[in-house]
């Protein structure tokens, strides 16, 4: 028996236990602590929206402590000798306050943008991998469709996010915004008037778009990705097909210590990318574009990237109006409103149309290789391939000026290109999915090629096939059933190389990992011997 | 570093945590059984305790570490130190962002590389598998929820169907209430488009009633006022309604292009302009003015291309031809830049005998 006195080490035990008397956290947090996540390098692309998103809040809060949402017209009489004496909003004003006057503050508006070009991307390239992967599929069609409207809610932040500097370039975004908002039938000129509290552009819409960017949509945001990554746990995430990995369990890592310290290093990498990025690479220069005004623009004006398909698809719209007795459609209604809203709406509803299609009710928390589903990937290929055209399209007009190519053959090229080239894609892809999954069966059927030549005694020569599993009487490969999981296809991929051989730093020949989980041991020189389909 | 293979049934069983002979890693693989957990393999990366290759490892995330807080450093010297001033010409403050940029980068970068080959490196490897529980709670737990809500729903429902005088109240009480909510938003946030004297839609800062009944003159930028020897032949100008504020963003769909034209060209816009019946008569002389503004989406149509007598929009590349009334000849744009009918005044200065007689801007619904 030990005695009893002021024990330091007994101290935090104390305190634990003093914790959970009160909020009976130990259960709880044991689950968390152990909850195991399976690993693969596609599903951190989502992580870097939500670091990216952290970035987002962490510089907007330091540019709102310097930033003016108002239009009042102010002489500027900054830093910036250019400028100096010229009328302008107090939004722009602060603006290039923030630029010139408050140091660092370049720095952590530059952060700020590079950091919502990085959100908005790395939410499409997540999009897709969920997509090619089918990773959306009961039960997680709901999750899908939070990623949708997050994507259109990122698309609106970063809409009134480079509108409040009011520059020339935001101001023309501006502009064409109103005109979008005119061109909705009956109710147009009432919704651009009503959000711009009279004739464009007013004085009220950058303190409007301001409260809509600083608490309006990061809350949504902040809301949905909460719930988003609420559902991840719950319902715990994907995992590939492979080796003791089964549609009942996840095969993974616990989320402490190992798989919580990787993100941490992770979002730490992508700060840093972010902030050499900021540092290095110019974005938005708003003093070079002067304060808005109505009647100056320049060639070349283009929004931020995630906005450039919809003015691509704006600028490829023939213009076909539509007469209805006094009144009339423009052509800008069907791009802007119709395409843009079909474009973020329609995709929410594919996990419910293609689970009706192919009458799938069961519950899927395998993933599937693209290859394996060709027709999912031709749909994707055609809306990717539609998708860049139009983004092209967005900044044709540079393209043409920079390869010499006449503006109006660029348009064409847009117009033909939408309706051509996706079915092409969709074509396309198609074949190559089922080319692979040939191969595959392929492999599996007959073995790996080994490259070795043999010459028969009847002088025929044929090439010798390395049997992935079990061979019959006549030395045949038993043909082997497809797990879903990579095949291997090359010797080196079963273990066929031999043991490295020491570099001065590092091996000079580094033996392949072998296709398999991180369950099965590392293939090594002296494992050769078993050699499986990569299926249990 | 232990390395262990469990077989199944050893981690089946439930241990006594009271056991003192338990060690911490038992205690731990106690838990991992509650959580439907089963470790597989938990090892170490390296042969032995103290291993060379280990060794290396723990100094290169060492030396990240070090980096990253060199970075750190540098970031402070130069935030604190480095001119950050803005001046013009080539001096050292145009350095200074990069400079923040490549220390906090490299900084950040090098701390996410040590954390990451921390983990990935010096920690035990490690292979679990967990149970997944989908598809819905058990039957009798769905039943007896659905059947609690059914409850609930039959208390409220049914007690306000037996009692027609509370469900005529709380449809009295409630509406209303819904839209005081809805009033302030209505009331205060839409704006009816139509309602001024001089409707905004239709109105330009050219239309006399700005100017007190009287016309408005054509002005550059800074107010002053254009005679017609101001353009040369070819020559084009933006101009202003010449009156308070014409030319700031109070008026922003009142920009015109004032465009002096050659005389073939100027003989081939009049007569495009005369067979036109808003057109008519708006030319002075050779001089023709087009609103600026794209009757797309709004931008300014403002590249002129002189040889080919077009006006190029650069928002959507709408083109419009000067000689036959602004007619969109390529492009989104449907309608034509509507013409300003110019006049000179009895002092010599431009001014606009009307305002436009066409809707300047983007298209809309019920544009007449």
């Amino acid at each position: 028996m030990k005695r009893r006195k002021v024990d330091l080490q007994q101290a935090p035990v104390n305190a634990a236990k003093g914790v959970d008397e009160r909020f009976q956290a130990a259960t709880p947090l044991r689950a968390l602590l152990n909850k195991v996540f399976p690993d693969h390098w596609s599903f951190l692309l989502g992580e870097i929206a939500l670091f990216s998103f952290i970035i987002l809040l962490l510089t907007g809060v330091f540019l709102t402590l310097f930033f003016d949402p108002s239009m009042k017209e102010v002489a500027y009489e900054g830093a910036y000798p250019a400028l100096r004496g010229t009328e302008m909003s107090a939004a722009y004003e602060s603006s290039l306050h923030i630029s010139f006057e408050v140091r660092g503050g370049l720095f952590m508006r530059q952060m700020h943008h590079w950091a919502a070009l990085l959100f908005m991307a790395s939410i499409v390239i997540h999009m897709a991998r969920i997509f090619f992967t089918g990773a959306y599929r009961k039960p997680r069609e709901a999750n899908w469709a939070i990623g949708m409207i997050l994507f259109l809610l990122g698309f609106l932040a970063g809409f009134t996010g480079y509108s409040l500097p009011d520059d020339g370039l935001s101001g023309t975004g501006l502009r064409i915004a109103s005109a979008i908002m005119l061109s909705i039938p009956v109710v147009g000129t009432w919704l651009s008037a009503s959000i711009f509290g009279g004739e464009f552009p007013g004085h009220l819409i950058i303190g409007r778009f301001y409260i809509a960017h600083v608490l309006l949509i990061p809350g949504g945001l902040l809301a949905l990705i909460s719930v988003h990554l609420g559902l991840v746990f719950k319902q715990k995430h994907t995992q590939w097909p492979g080796p003791m990995r089964t549609n009942t369990n996840v095969v993974g890592e616990r989320m402490f210590p190992r798989y919580a310290l990787k993100q941490g290093g992770f979002f730490m990498a992508v700060f840093g990318t972010v902030a050499l990025m900021a540092g290095l690479f110019q974005i938005n220069p708003i003093w070079l574009f002067g304060p808005y005004r109505a009647s100056e623009v320049s060639s070349a004006s283009q929004p931020d990237w995630y906005v450039m398909f919809m003015d691509g698809l704006v600028r490829l719209m023939p213009n076909w109006q539509i007469y209805i007795g006094d009144y009339s459609i423009p052509p800008l209604f069907w791009p802007a409103v119709v395409g843009l809203g079909a474009l973020t709406t329609g995709p929410i509803f594919w996990p419910w149309i293609e689970a009706r299609k192919s009458g799938d009710k069961r519950i899927h928390n395998l993933l599937e290789r693209p290859r394996d589903n060709p027709e999912r990937v031709g749909i994707g290929a055609m809306a990717f391939t539609f998708f860049i055209i139009a983004t092209l399209s967005g900044g044709n007009d540079v393209i043409a000026d920079k390869f010499h190519i006449s503006l109006n053959a660029m348009t064409w090229a847009g117009r033909i290109g939408m309706l051509v080239l996706p079915p092409l894609a969709y074509f396309i892809s198609v074949r190559i999915c089922l080319g692979l999954q040939q191969h595959d069966r392929e492999v599996l059927a007959h073995g790996v090629e080994t490259g070795i030549i043999k010459r028969l005694p009847n002088g025929q020569f044929v090439e010798v096939h390395q049997p992935l599993g079990p061979v019959d009487d006549h030395g045949h490969p038993i043909p082997l059933e497809y797990g879903g999981w990579v095949v291997p296809k090359k010797m080196n991929r079963v273990g066929a190389l031999a043991p490295a051989v020491k570099g001065f730093f590092f091996p000079v020949e580094k033996p392949a990992e072998a296709p398999v989980s991180p369950g099965m041991p590392p293939v090594s020189g002296d494992t050769r011997e078993e050699i499986t389909s990569g299926r249990k | 570093m232990t390395t262990l293979h469990d077989d199944a049934t050893a981690t089946q069983k439930a241990v006594d945590v009271s056991d003192p002979r338990l060690s911490r890693f038992d205690i731990v693989k106690e838990g991992l059984r509650r959580d439907e957990i089963e470790i597989i393999t938990y090892e170490s990366q390296f042969q032995g305790t103290n291993s060379k290759a280990e060794k290396r490892v723990v100094r290169n995330i060492a030396l990240l570490f070090i980096i990253a807080g060199l970075g750190a450093l540098a970031f402070l010297g130069f935030y604190i130190w480095w001119p950050w001033r803005f001046e013009l010409g080539e001096t050292l403050s145009d350095f200074y962002t990069p400079l923040l940029g490549i220390s906090l980068g490299v900084s950040l970068f090098a701390l996410g590389l040590a954390i990451l080959a921390w983990a990935k490196k010096l920690l035990p490897h490690e292979v679990s598998i967990q149970a997944r529980h989908d598809g819905g709670s058990p039957t009798d737990e769905q039943k007896i929820t659905g059947q609690t809500m059914m409850f609930v729903a039959d208390e409220l429902g049914n007690g306000v169907q037996r009692r027609p005088l509370l469900k005529g109240a709380i449809g009295f009480g409630l509406a209303p209430i819904g839209l005081v909510a809805a009033a302030p938003l209505i009331g205060g946030l839409i704006e009816n488009p139509h309602k001024d004297e001089l409707p905004i839609m239709y109105t330009t800062g050219f239309n006399p009633g700005k100017n007190g009944g009287n016309l408005v003159r054509l002005t550059r930028e800074d107010g002053s006022p254009i005679r017609p020897e101001d353009v040369s032949t070819g020559g084009q100008m933006t101009v202003f309604p010449g009156i308070p504020h014409g030319a700031t963003n109070e008026y922003a769909d009142s920009p015109t292009l004032l465009i002096h034209l050659r005389a073939d060209d100027a003989q081939k816009t009049r007569e495009a302009a005369e067979a036109d019946r808003r057109n008519q008569g708006s030319m002075w002389g050779d001089y023709v003015a087009y609103s600026k503004i794209c009757t797309h989406a709004g931008c300014p149509a403002s590249l002129y291309e002189q040889q080919t007598n077009r006006l190029l929009c650069p928002c959507h590349q709408s083109q419009f031809l000067i000689t036959r009334n602004a007619q969109p000849i390529f492009g989104p744009a449907t309608r034509r830049l509507p013409m300003l009918p110019l006049g000179v005044d009895e002092e010599g200065y431009f001014v606009a005998t009307s305002d436009f007689k066409d809707t300047v801007g983007p298209d809309f619904w019920e544009r007449p």
